[in-house]
């Protein structure tokens, strides 16, 4: 089913989706990737804050290429999530509530997207260029030093997601590829 | 013996860097046009219709196909008749990269030490793999690589009995593992025989040979064929949410090996199997 949904994620809106659900979301999300996830979770374990509230936010696995001129942001594609998969269920203990990548998750991430009733989405990997259509604008917000793994402030208008893993746990990965297996 | 200045080389790697990674060879657009044709799954179709659109405005406004530019890696032939003049051949090539990269507003990911991982900022150095070829002329392929793919991708070293069983196992078992991670529908770049070393580079080498162009080695052709229906079977298809179409060609590279061995190297692309070929 298609929804248009806005972000950051109410508990309604994040209960209400399903594994499958074609999603377009608006409003504001976060980019961090690998240094970033890293760096985060070296503050927590020092007892520093975030640079972003994780409170109903999205995270979006993804590290743009540069904007050219009068462009708010280069290629915009999710990069593979399971590398987040060591950092995810903290992040979402603290009340993230999407996250947006592809490919497979881990079964702790997994148990942390139900007991915090969150969701994983799948944007489609190596559709950067159109992606980069629905972002309106770029803010580089934290970890500047680390280029295109800085932490980034965007504001997207019906961005295109799959849903993958629901609060339920349903993950479209394993029911989808069933039912087109001829082995 | 034939001169070329290296700054001729310089110059046709940073125009192939973004050449490469804005256009699709040829043959890979036509394979990703059959694909939406061909596809069962309505979510899959859907997918790859985006994959079109995107690559219609990745040449349009010139944004990089896929934000991942790659890291790149470059096959240098070199004839045996030509000299190089004006500084060190690696060096030019690295300048090639170091102006694509920046001046095509492609993404610099290579960092510095793989530990420490401090970005390089202009996405040098690049993978470079020489080979002495008869005649005068160089050609050059620039072939940026995606590590979502890259890391999908194995070495197995079988056993002589494994046999070409075990070659099938084997090319399964990567595709398996990659599934959605790899960016499916993939290119299954396969080497086999040689060395530890021998068989990876072949099956890198591999995703540069077109994909509608079949190995000219009868049960090597049969093989390719055999294991691209087979990972179409899977179910994996488009971005991994199900579907017909998980990879659009198997391309395996052999060669002679020792007695004790059977190396099986596979290195998995994305659809964006990105390339650029030139001759000097």
């Amino acid at each position: 089913m298609d929804q248009y949904i806005q972000v950051p994620l109410s508990n309604e809106d994040a209960e209400k989706l399903s594994a499958g659900d074609y999603v377009y979301l608006s409003g504001v999300i976060y980019t961090a990737r690998d240094a970033a996830h890293k760096r985060m979770y070296e503050a927590l374990g020092r007892g520093e804050s975030l640079p972003m509230d994780m409170d109903r936010n999205v995270i979006y696995y993804m590290g743009p290429s540069p904007a050219r001129q009068g462009r708010p942001i280069g290629s915009a594609g999710p990069t593979t999530s399971s590398r987040m998969d060591k950092y995810a269920p903290s992040l979402l203990d603290l009340g993230l509530k999407g996250m947006i990548g592809k490919g497979k998750r881990s079964e702790a991430v997994k148990d942390a997207i139900v007991r915090n009733k969150a969701v994983y989405f799948a944007a489609v990997g190596g559709a950067g260029a159109l992606l980069s259509k629905s972002i309106l604008s770029s803010e580089v917000i934290a970890y500047d030093d680390l280029g295109t793994e800085a932490i980034r402030r965007l504001e997207v208008k019906d961005f295109p997601v799959i849903v993958v893993i629901d609060s339920k746990g349903n993950n479209l990965y394993e029911t989808a590829i069933k039912e087109y297996c001829k082995e | 013996m034939r001169t070329i200045q290296v700054s001729q080389i310089t110059d046709a790697i940073k125009e192939m860097c973004i050449e490469a990674n804005h256009f699709l060879t040829p043959d890979m657009d036509e394979a990703m046009k059959c694909a939406v044709t061909s596809e069962e799954a309505p979510l899959g179709k859907q997918i790859l219709n985006q994959l079109q659109d995107n690559l219609k405005i990745a040449g349009a406004d010139m944004i990089p196909i896929c934000q991942d530019t790659g890291m790149a890696v470059i096959f240098m032939e070199i004839g045996q008749e030509v000299h190089f003049e004006g500084g060190i051949l690696e060096d030019a090539i690295n300048e090639g990269v170091r102006r694509g990269y920046v001046d095509g507003f492609l993404r610099k990911s290579v960092v510095a030490d793989p530990i420490y991982r401090d970005n390089t900022k202009d996405n040098t150095p690049a993978i470079i793999h020489y080979e002495m070829v008869p005649g005068d002329k160089v050609k050059i392929t620039v072939a940026p690589k995606g590590f979502g793919s890259e890391n999908m991708s194995r070495v197995f070293m079988l056993k002589p009995a494994d046999g070409i069983e075990g070659v099938k196992n084997a090319i399964l078992t990567a595709v398996k593992d990659a599934g959605p991670n790899a960016c499916p529908p993939m290119v299954v770049g396969v080497g086999v025989g040689g060395t530890f070393e021998k068989c990876a580079l072949m099956a890198k080498k591999a995703l540069t040979r077109p994909v509608n162009e079949r190995s000219s080695i009868p049960y090597v052709k049969e093989l390719e064929e055999e294991m691209l229906a087979k990972i179409n079977a899977t179910g994996i298809g488009p971005g991994g949410l199900g579907g017909t179409t998980t990879a659009l060609a198997v391309n395996i590279n052999t060669y002679p090996t020792h007695i004790a061995g059977l190396p099986v190297g596979i290195n998995i692309c994305c659809h964006v199997n990105r390339h650029a070929v030139r001759e000097i």
